[in-house]
């Protein structure tokens, strides 16, 4: 059951993050190109937790912490960049 | 009792991708910026917090221990989300005022 759940997430996980493929394609602006790669990190978040739980390993997860960890950072630093024109003031 | 907590690991599973998709599909079909900006923000924590619970129970369950090293992502990303919606929101106001 566990199994057959798991992969239904991942597939409704995938197709999420086609979803956020495409606003970051067509985004008319900057902003939501940036706004569809914060969506695609979390997604993809979510997606190795997933995996981890389907193959039963516990490694995935510090996957999942880093690109957690990864994801913040360039999210905050692209959105401060578009804000004040540079990173650290 | 074994039936009862797979049953409920399946059904946050399925919560947590459901919510995903929601979210995503917010983001890629609502018209204005700040709309898109509302709906990933929502998935990002019940979607990947109940995730993470399933996680969590599913490990806790397999180790017959308690796993809270997922707390540390679910309490990272509830921390971490608002902030990130708060700089976009704000850069989305200044650069949309210059703009007209």
């Amino acid at each position: 059951m566990i199994a057959a759940a798991a992969n239904l997430a991942l597939v409704l996980l995938g197709t999420a993050m086609l979803l956020a493929g495409y606003r970051l394609w067509r985004g008319p602006d900057v902003l939501d190109r940036i706004l569809a790669l914060d969506t695609l990190y979390v997604n993809a978040l979510a997606l190795v937790v997933v995996i981890g739980v389907r193959l039963d390993d516990a490694v995935y997860f510090e996957a999942a912490l880093v690109i957690g960890l990864l994801g913040f950072a360039g999210t905050v630093a692209l959105a401060r960049y578009l804000l004040r024109g540079d990173l650290i003031d | 009792m074994a039936m009862m907590l797979d049953a409920l690991i399946a059904l946050l599973l399925i919560v947590g991708g459901a919510t995903a998709l929601i979210g995503s599909l917010g983001l890629a079909k609502l018209s204005d910026f700040y709309k898109r900006l509302h709906g990933p923000a929502k998935s990002t924590t019940l979607g990947v917090g109940s995730t993470l619970v399933a996680s969590m129970l599913w490990f806790g369950a397999r180790q017959m221990e308690l796993s809270v090293h997922e707390l540390l992502v679910a309490i990272f990303l509830a921390l971490t989300a608002p902030v990130s919606a708060h700089q976009l929101a704000r850069a989305a106001l200044r650069r949309y005022r210059r703009r007209d």
